[in-house]
C-alpha cells in the first residue's frame, strides 16, 4: 500500500474517523491494529521480523532494569560493610552484566538487520574471487527494517544507560517499533521523544489537524507535482550513460537534487502530517537543507534524526572509548599534540560514514560515497582555521553576498556527491562527473534533447514552477523563522484557500496516469 | 577549572566562557569540539567522560562541563 495510493488514502480516513470516535483510552491500541494491518498489507511475512524485533528489545531492556534496581538495592543494603575497593569491585562486576543484555539485544536485531539486507551483498564479493559461484541466498527485506532497527536498538542502549524508563507494557512497545507511518522512510523516533505524545489521549484539536492536513497535501504536491514527475527524465538519463555526458550529467545533477529532495521531505511531511492529525508529535527530519553553509552544516539539516542517530550512538561512544583515547595519548606522545588530539574525532568520524555509506544499502558505491562525505568534512575541518584568516582578513563572513556564495557552494557539492546515487556505481559516477569538464556540451543541449526524455514541455514549466513554488516556501522559513502554513493558519481565509488549490494542483498535476507510475519513495528502499 | 576554560579557549578563543550558558544550544560547540574537550579532560584531569553523559545539559556552560569533571572524579 503506497502512500501516493487511493487505498492508503482511504486508509488514512477511516483510522482519522474511528480514531476521534473510540473511546480515548482505545486510541492508542487502535493505532497498534492499524499499524499491523497496514504493515501485513505490505506482506504478512515482514510481521514476523518486527514481532521477534520487539520481543527481544521489549524483554531484554525490562532484564536490564530489574538487574539495575536490583544492583541499586543491594550497594544500599551493604553501604556500611563495603569499602571504595569492594564498591567499585561489585560495580564493575555488574556492570559487565548489564552489557551482556544490551550485547544480546543488540546481536539480535542487528544480526535480523544485517542477515536480511547484506547476505546477498557479501555473496556476491565473494563470488567476485571463486571460479565457482555461489547461489544468492532467497531473503525478504522487510520494509522500513532499517528504520525501525535503528529505533529499537537506540531504546536498548537508552534503557542500558539508564535515560529511559523500560516499557512495561508489550503492546504498548509494538507500537513504538511498527507505528505505520515512520515504516516508510522514518524518521527514526527515539523512544524518549515519541512516547510522550503516542499513548496520550487525544481530543480532536482544530488547529493541529488543520496544520497537518496542509502538511499532508504539501507532502503530496512535492512527491507527486515534482518528484514523480522529475523521475521520468532522470531514468533515461541515467539509463544511457554514453549518449548522456558532460552537460546532460549536471541537468542529472540538478534534476536529482530537486527530485530526491521533494520525494524525501515530501515523504516526511506526510508522515509528520499524518502523526499530528492524530495528535503524535514525531521528530523533524529536515531543516532547510539546501540553505546550509558547508557540508557539516547541511548534515545537520539533512535527515537529522540519522544524524543524531548516528553522532549519539556511534561516533560519541567510539571516540570516548578507552581504546581511542588510548590511542590519543599515544599520538600526543609519539606524534605530536596537533596529531594526537584530532585521532578521535578522525577514527569516530571515519566508522561513522563507513557505517552511514553501508546503512544506506548493499553495494560499494554507497560506502564510496560514506567514505567521500568524510574526506570533505576532514578536508573542511583542516581548512577551517585558513578560513578564519581569509575571513577576517577580507570582512566576508557578515555579507550577504558571500553567504549566498556559502550556500550555492555547498549545493553544487551535495548535488554532485549524489550523482553515486544516480549512477549506482562508483567508477561510472567519477566518470560522468568528469564528463561535465572536459566535454560539456552545453552549446549543443537544446529543447529538442530535453523533450526526448520522456517529458513534455508542460511538465517542464509544471515541475520549473513548482519549484519555485517550494524555494519561495523555503525562503519565507529562513527569513522569517517559521512555517508558511502557520501564518496561513493565523488569516484562516487564506489557509482554506491553499488547501483548495493545493487539492486541485495535486489532482490536476499530480504525475500519474499514462507515462508515469506513482512510485515508492527511494529512502523506502534503505 | 582553569585548567578548563584553557582547553576551551583552546577551541574557541572569542566565546566569554565565564557567562556563557548556551554553548550548545547556540551551536558554539559542535560534536567535534565535544569529543576533543572530552579527549582533553581525560589527558589533564584522568577523568573518564562516558558517552551517556554527552549531552547538552552538561555542555551547555564551562561550569556545568566543571561540575561533571568534579562528579566524575568523585565516582
Amino acid at each position: 500500500m503506497l502512500f501516493t495510493s487511493l487505498k492508503f488514502v482511504l486508509f488514512i480516513v477511516v483510522l482519522f474517523v474511528l480514531y476521534y470516535t473510540v473511546a480515548k483510552h482505545d486510541q492508542w491500541p487502535l493505532l497498534l491494529v492499524a499499524s499491523l494491518v497496514f504493515y501485513y498489507m505490505q506482506d504478512y511475512r515482514f510481521l514476523l521480523f518486527i514481532v521477534i524485533t520487539a520481543v527481544t528489545a521489549y524483554i531484554l531492556a525490562i532484564a536490564t532494569e530489574n538487574f539495575a534496581a536490583r544492583r541499586k538495592a543491594y550497594l544500599k543494603e551493604h553501604k556500611s560493610e563495603m569499602d571504595d575497593t569492594k564498591k567499585k569491585k561489585y560495580k564493575n562486576t555488574t556492570k559487565r552484566v548489564q552489557a551482556l543484555y544490551l550485547a544480546i539485544a543488540l546481536l539480535i536485531n542487528l544480526g535480523i538487520l544485517a542477515t536480511t539486507k547484506y547476505t546477498n551483498f557479501i555473496i556476491e564479493n565473494i563470488n567476485a574471487l571463486r571460479s565457482e559461484p555461489l547461489s544468492f541466498a532467497n531473503l525478504i527485506v522487510p520494509m522500513g527494517i532499517s528504520f525501525y532497527t535503528f529505533q529499537t536498538v537506540s531504546y536498548s542502549i537508552d534503557v542500558s544507560r539508564g535515560t529511559v524508563k523500560a516499557q512495561r507494557n508489550f503492546w504498548k512497545f509494538l507500537l513504538f517499533v511498527s507505528f505505520f507511518p515512520q515504516l516508510v522512510q522514518g524518521p527514526i523516533s527515539r523512544y524518549g521523544d515519541l512516547s510522550q505524545t503516542l499513548y496520550e489521549e487525544h481530543k480532536f484539536n482544530y488547529k493541529e489537524v488543520s496544520l497537518g492536513y496542509i502538511r499532508i497535501l504539501w507532502g503530496y504536491f512535492k512527491k507527486l507535482v515534482i518528484a514523480d514527475r522529475l523521475v521520468v527524465a532522470l531514468k533515461v538519463l541515467v539509463s544511457d550513460s554514453e549518449m548522456y555526458q558532460g552537460g546532460f550529467v549536471f541537468i542529472v545533477m540538478m534534476l536529482y537534487a530537486a527530485q530526491l529532495y521533494c520525494d524525501f521531505t515530501g515523504g516526511i511531511d506526510i508522515t509528520i502530517g499524518i502523526a499530528q492529525i492524530l495528535g503524535i508529535k514525531m521528530a523533524e527530519n529536515f531543516n532547510l537543507p539546501y540553505f546550509s553553509k558547508n557540508i557539516k552544516d547541511y548534515w545537520n539539516r539533512w535527515h537529522i534524526t540519522m544524524g543524531s542517530w548516528f553522532t549519539d550512538y556511534i561516533f560519541y561512544p567510539l571516540s570516548v572509548s578507552p581504546t581511542i583515547l588510548k590511542l590519543s595519548k599515544w599520538s600526543r606522545q609519539h606524534l605530536g599534540n596537533a596529531i594526537g588530539k584530532r585521532i578521535p574525532v578522525y577514527v569516530a568520524c571515519f566508522c561513522v560514514w563507513l557505517t552511514t555509506g553501508i546503512w544506506h544499502g548493499a553495494a560499494w558505491h554507497f560506502v564510496v560515497w560514506g567514505l567521500m562525505n568524510f574526506a570533505v568534512i576532514m578536508i573542511s575541518q583542516e581548512l577551517e582555521p585558513l578560513y578564519a584568516k581569509f575571513h577576517a582578513k577580507f570582512g566576508l563572513k557578515e555579507k550577504a553576498g558571500y553567504k549566498v556564495f556559502e550556500i550555492v557552494r555547498t549545493f553544487f557539492l551535495m548535488s554532485s556527491l549524489k550523482l553515486f546515487d544516480c549512477y549506482r556505481d562508483a567508477g561510472l559516477t567519477f566518470k560522468m562527473f568528469a564528463t561535465m569538464f572536459y566535454k560539456p556540451g552545453f552549446g549543443s543541449l537544446g529543447s529538442s534533447e530535453l523533450l526526448n526524455l520522456g517529458l513534455t514541455s508542460s511538465d517542464y514549466i509544471v515541475a520549473g514552477i513548482a519549484i519555485v513554488i517550494v524555494f519561495l516556501v523555503s525562503l519565507y522559513k529562513a527569513l522569517k523563522g517559521r512555517e508558511l502554513r502557520e501564518f496561513l493558519f493565523e488569516k484562516y481565509p487564506l489557509f482554506l484557500v491553499a488547501c483548495t488549490v493545493l487539492v486541485i494542483v495535486i489532482a490536476v498535476f499530480g504525475a500519474y496516469g499514462v507515462g508515469f507510475d506513482a512510485s515508492q519513495f527511494i529512502y523506502n528502499q534503505f | 577549572m582553569e585548567d578548563l576554560i584553557e582547553i576551551l579557549k583552546d577551541l574557541h578563543a572569542d566565546v566569554d566562557y565565564d557567562t556563557c550558558e548556551t554553548l550548545i544550544d547556540d551551536k558554539i560547540l559542535d560534536s567535534f569540539d565535544i569529543v576533543s574537550i572530552v579527549s582533553e579532560v581525560d589527558d589533564k584531569f584522568d577523568v573518564a567522560i562516558p558517552a551517556k553523559e554527552l549531552i547538552p545539559e552538561n555542555f551547555n556552560s564551562a561550569k556545568a562541563l566543571w561540575a561533571l569533571i568534579e562528579r566524575l572524579m568523585e565516582d
